[in-house]
């Protein structure tokens, strides 16, 4: 850890212990005596709520696959059981299929916080990548997950998105054909999806950790962007954090009751209720809400582009929507971490948001007509704010003046003055090319 | 590493008997536990159960002039139909720039073949049309019967198929493919 310890062995057995796997100083340095910003926002209350999710998912999983049967010919009436014959299963389930909705409400909220105080810059850039792995297995996840309760949605979902794979040149038959285990989705694809689906939520925790220890080798960004100088910038995890944690996570908690106990099915597909039959195609496949942009993305590319088809020239699209967040740290070229002292970035990214709801809402609507064309403008908007706005706002944008440390924003913005009189956003420090030190 | 060795290895000198058996032993323990990784990746791929499965028969004599049965083989739909003699000449009609995929993509004959009606109908007999039932796309079951051009249509991302399934509007990149065919008899064909 980045920071010197302050653990004291309260006792012998502790002293002992300690001499030979210092667990306690471990847990002690990350999670109560960690020197954290203290200007930290409820938008960086998520990670702890997605660990929370991560949690819940895992527990909620294990129990459900006690009741549950990996067979084409049984795994729809096990599920139908666990809703109607085991105890509380009803709960144990609908906690998992929102809890899954939930996990990535709070993901995209977590992402988007990242992209607007800018804290996948340097020295963050391998705690942004380790995260957008996280982000990959959790798609993975979820669609590995969501073919389980084999209902018509489950099978043609997994259909088209194994269909992806068919349209890598040259090896994409034989590929899909290896990945589903058979000419067409059958029990021997149920069977290995489910024993990946169980495994992959271990190794999501795996990269949690790494990407919490990449998070306090560098320590938290914050709200200014500007690194932490010295002790007055900071307070110690516990109790400043772990209390403002544990009140958002209530306030999650609330939103995440509701879906289970009011409406647990409204984010899900009725048609999901109907069990798997290779003959019938829903008339209108769409996958979750949370994958919605990427699939309007897949959808938008149709036509060919050179060599490349409209059918991969589709599938390389939707797979660079989410590559491309790799080589965010690189694309960025501006000195300055924070939107809030980015006037023209700040705009360009609730446009962002903007282009990324419109794509999820397209998602969801049928393939034909105006749709495809408005799909097309959006996933070239959505490329554009990665390739063009990010590199070319940092060589032209003018930033806003950046304070000189956590302590003087923070006074500044109660309206106190401090000693060097940079108080009210006035004139002293900054400058375009104020750069923040990153070591004090 | 070699100062003990009467093979002292000193720069610019020719490589010794040990730098061989290095290079030796390390490839033969990378081929090694390829063949040894194998059976993990290659346990993936269809088992014996699911390759027997790979041919079928079928009894077409009770499918009406005009009708469309969809029977299974190797887990796929795949359509049958008795096609009219109005539906056949609307297909003999079309010519070949008006299609996107101008390859039949019939199993039964030369893989470059073009697409007109008489290489998407069954050699023997020009009224039946045996085709794969899955979308070019991305794998859905088109619909029979629906679309702009009187055939398929493909209700997932909005493939239009002609009476002779090919494909004629939307991203579907190729034509349903016709499966390997044989008449056993006129009544019955076997596909696989």
């Amino acid at each position: 850890m980045a920071h010197e310890s302050t653990y004291q062995p309260s006792n012998g057995f502790a002293k002992w212990m300690d001499d030979r796997l210092p667990l306690m100083r471990v847990a002690h340095d990350t999670a109560i005596n960690f020197p954290t910003p203290k200007n930290l926002n409820y938008w960086y209350t998520f990670g702890g709520i997605l660990t929370f999710c991560l949690a819940v998912q895992i527990v909620t999983g294990i129990i459900l696959a006690m009741h549950y049967t990996a067979h084409v010919d049984l795994a729809f009436a096990s599920v139908e059981k666990i809703m109607r014959d085991v105890n509380y299963g009803w709960l144990l389930r609908y906690v998992h299929s929102n809890g899954a909705s939930m996990f990535f409400l709070a993901v995209y909220l977590h992402m988007f916080r990242g992209l607007y105080y800018g804290s996948y810059k340097a020295p963050r850039e391998v705690l942004w990548i380790l995260g957008v792995i996280i982000y990959l297995l959790m798609t993975a996840t979820a669609f590995l997950g969501y073919l389980l309760p084999w209902g018509q949605m489950s099978l043609w979902g997994a259909n088209v998105i194994t269909a992806l794979f068919g349209a890598i040149p040259l090896v994409g038959e034989p590929l899909q054909t290896w990945l589903v285990g058979g000419f067409a989705i059958d029990n021997a694809t149920l069977n290995r999806f489910f024993s990946l689906h169980y495994l992959f939520p271990f190794m999501i925790a795996g990269v949690v950790f790494l990407h919490i220890w990449a998070l306090h080798v560098p320590g938290n960004n914050n709200p200014t962007g500007v690194e932490v100088k010295d002790k007055q910038d900071t307070v110690p995890f516990h109790p400043y954090y772990t209390m403002k944690d544990a009140f958002a996570l209530t306030i999650f908690a609330i939103l995440f009751a509701y879906f289970v106990f009011y409406d647990p099915n409204v984010l899900g597909h009725a048609v999901n209720y109907v069990e798997a039959n290779p003959l019938v195609t829903p008339s209108h496949i769409v996958p979750e809400w949370y994958l919605l942009p990427f699939y309007a993305i897949l959808r938008a590319i149709t036509f060919d582009i050179g060599p490349i088809s409209a059918k991969l020239g589709g599938v390389i699209a939707m797979f660079a929507a989410i590559a491309i967040l790799f080589f965010l740290p690189w694309l960025d070229t501006s000195k300055v971490k924070s939107a809030r002292y980015r006037p023209l970035y700040k705009q360009f990214f609730w446009i962002f948001v903007g282009v990324c709801l419109v794509l999820g809402w397209l998602g969801g609507q049928p393939a034909e007509g105006g749709y495809v064309l408005a799909a097309q403008i959006f996933t070239a908007a959505y490329f554009a704010f990665f390739l063009i706005v990010m590199p070319v706002l940092g060589l032209i944008e003018t930033p806003k003046p950046v304070p000189t440390s956590i302590s003087d924003a923070v006074l500044a913005e109660n309206g106190r003055s401090h000693s060097d009189g940079s108080s009210g956003g006035g004139g002293a420090p900054a400058g375009a090319t104020a750069a923040p030190d990153r070591n004090a | 590493m070699a100062d003990a060795n009467s093979a002292v290895t000193e720069a610019g000198e020719e490589p010794t008997r040990r730098d061989f058996l290095y290079v030796a032993t390390g490839a033969f323990a990378a081929v090694g536990g390829a063949f040894a990784v194998w059976p993990l990746v290659d346990q993936m791929n269809p088992d014996a159960s699911t390759r027997a499965l790979a041919s079928t028969e079928v009894d077409i004599s009770n499918v009406a002039e005009g009708q469309v049965v969809t029977i299974m083989w190797r887990g796929k739909p795949i359509f049958i139909r008795h096609r009219t003699p109005a539906e056949i000449e609307e297909s003999k009609a079309v010519t070949l720039d008006e299609l996107p995929d101008p390859i039949a993509r019939n199993a039964n004959i030369d893989p470059a073949a073009d697409a007109e009606d008489i290489n998407r109908a069954a050699s023997d007999s020009e009224k039946w049309l045996v085709l794969v039932g899955v979308c070019t796309h991305l794998g859905c079951v088109p619909l029979t019967n629906q679309g702009d051009f009187g055939g398929w249509f493909c209700p997932c991302h909005g493939s239009h198929y002609d009476v002779a399934g090919r494909i004629r509007r939307g991203p579907a990149p190729e034509n349903l493919p016709v499966p390997p065919l044989e008449f056993l008899s006129d009544t019955r064909i076997r596909i696989g």
